[in-house]
């Protein structure tokens, strides 16, 4: 392996700084659990690791009038240990709490799941159907996106060279908002999906008013499934709608066929956990 | 660009098992490097290395990780315990005497992570239910026993203690 330096810088600017010093040469360091295996894998050169986890920033989760403002270094068990958090956030909670076993939740983060930008993460479906805004911080000031924006192919996320991720903007539910994240894995534990759905829906007297879902391991990102969310919106809450947003989302995604699971199998397990999802948001939402 | 001869050790300082120590190493060195080359204790195993098995266990402030997946940069001011800190001069942890007695290991690779991990679980949960205990092990994996011995041994220390 190529020998790395370590910096672990205490502010914004500081680290800024030391991207724009080493560029291509440097990457944030958070939770480690991605970027320590790539790294000693050979699949990167770097002269400088930039531990992020002195910005108070980035490891804060903090709550304001609009948002709940997740640093992009949390590590997962500090979402799912907060009570206040897995109430209001039950569907960002489905995946927090399944990514890895208790040694990775410890250290792996959200925000570092979303950077390594890979199409079975866990923890990006969720972020999609609530909606969430990418804070980035960069040479040239600051930047949000939508985080269906952020991820571009395998791997690879919009960020450009000398940018890193602050935290996830994630709104405040509104009532009647519910959301839910599923995947399927052969075993219990500490697998990475075949398949994977996360919706949310938004109901007011019986009626859909707004829905998004998102679909995992299926497409070169997670990918939000424009088609069949919007089909719901305005329908009534029954289930020959359910069943045709679920199988729209089927027909409209686009998987491969590897060791995991073949096309087939995959898009049929994207309508079933479509459903699946639908009516667990749906029952968070308190609409059944 | 940098290159390996810019590379300098770095000086930490951290608890490791109750003992105060300042280090000097590498700044690329994992957590689990660090234990077993640095420090000289061996007890914190290697296995998958990448973060599957387990079987390097920790805590750092009393949280279990992956050592192989931690930087040995990263436990400056930091409190951690290794297997090394589990037994007293007074006889085998609680845990430890309910292994031997349930066979809950055959070739002992994968057993300081899964008795770290046990521990961690047993300290914030005394009476877990064994759904529990499976859930919480599930990152620590055991290719001899088939798991059943290890989480009587687990129900066994808990019921003891």
């Amino acid at each position: 392996m190529h020998p790395y330096n370590y910096y672990a810088p205490e502010n914004i600017n500081d680290a800024l700084g030391l991207l724009e010093k080493f560029g291509s040469k440097a990457r944030c360091l958070a939770g480690g659990t991605d970027i320590l295996v790539q790294t000693r894998g050979g699949r990167f050169e770097l002269d400088a690791i930039i531990d992020v986890k002195n910005i108070p920033e980035l490891t804060k989760v903090e709550w304001t009038k609009d948002h709940l403002l997740v640093g992009s270094a949390v590590p997962c068990y500090l979402l799912y240990e907060d009570e206040k958090v897995t109430s209001q956030f039950p569907g960002i909670i489905d995946a927090a709490s399944l990514i890895g076993g208790i040694q990775i939740q410890s250290r792996a983060s959200l925000g570092g799941n979303l950077c390594n930008a890979s199409p079975s993460a866990d923890g990006i479906c969720p972020l999609i159907v609530h909606n969430t805004i990418c804070v980035i911080a960069g040479p040239k000031g600051s930047r949000e996106i939508s985080v269906d924006q952020f991820c571009v192919s395998p791997g690879k996320n919009v960020l450009d060279e000398g940018e890193f991720l602050v935290s996830l903007k994630i709104p405040l539910p509104n009532s009647g908002f519910g959301a839910a994240y599923e995947r399927f894995i052969p075993r219990n534990e500490m697998d990475i999906a075949v398949a994977a759905v996360g919706s949310s829906v938004v109901v007011d007297g019986g009626k859909i008013t707004n829905s998004k879902i998102a679909l995992a391991a299926v497409g070169p990102t997670p990918i939000y499934a424009e088609k069949a969310s919007e089909f719901l919106l305005g329908k009534d809450v029954s289930e020959d709608n359910l069943d045709q947003a679920s199988q729209i989302a089927q027909d409209s995604c686009s998987p491969i066929t590897d060791m995991r699971g073949d096309v087939e199998f995959r898009k049929h397990l994207i309508g079933v956990l479509t459903r699946r999802t639908l009516d667990l948001a749906l029952e968070r939402a308190g609409g059944n | 660009m940098a290159n390996s001869k810019k590379v300098k050790k770095i000086q930490i300082t951290t608890t490791i098992n109750g003992q105060e120590m300042e280090l000097l190493i590498p700044p690329y060195i994992s957590l689990l490097e660090t234990l077993r080359e640095i420090v000289g204790i061996t007890g914190t195993k290697e296995g998958c290395n990448d973060g599957n098995c387990g079987a390097c266990t920790v805590t750092i402030d009393r949280r279990i990780v992956d050592s192989c997946l931690v930087l040995g940069a990263e436990i400056d001011g930091k409190n951690v315990e290794t297997i090394e800190g589990m037994a007293t001069p007074e006889g085998l942890h609680p845990l430890q005497q309910a292994f031997l007695e349930e066979a809950a290991l055959q070739c002992g690779i994968c057993t300081p992570g899964f008795l770290v991990a046990s521990k961690n679980l047993l300290d914030k949960e005394p009476n877990p239910s064994e759904g529990r205990i499976r859930h919480w092990l599930a990152g620590n994996l055991c290719r001899c026993t088939g798991y059943d011995k290890i989480v009587k041994a687990v129900q066994k220390a808990s019921e003891n203690s």
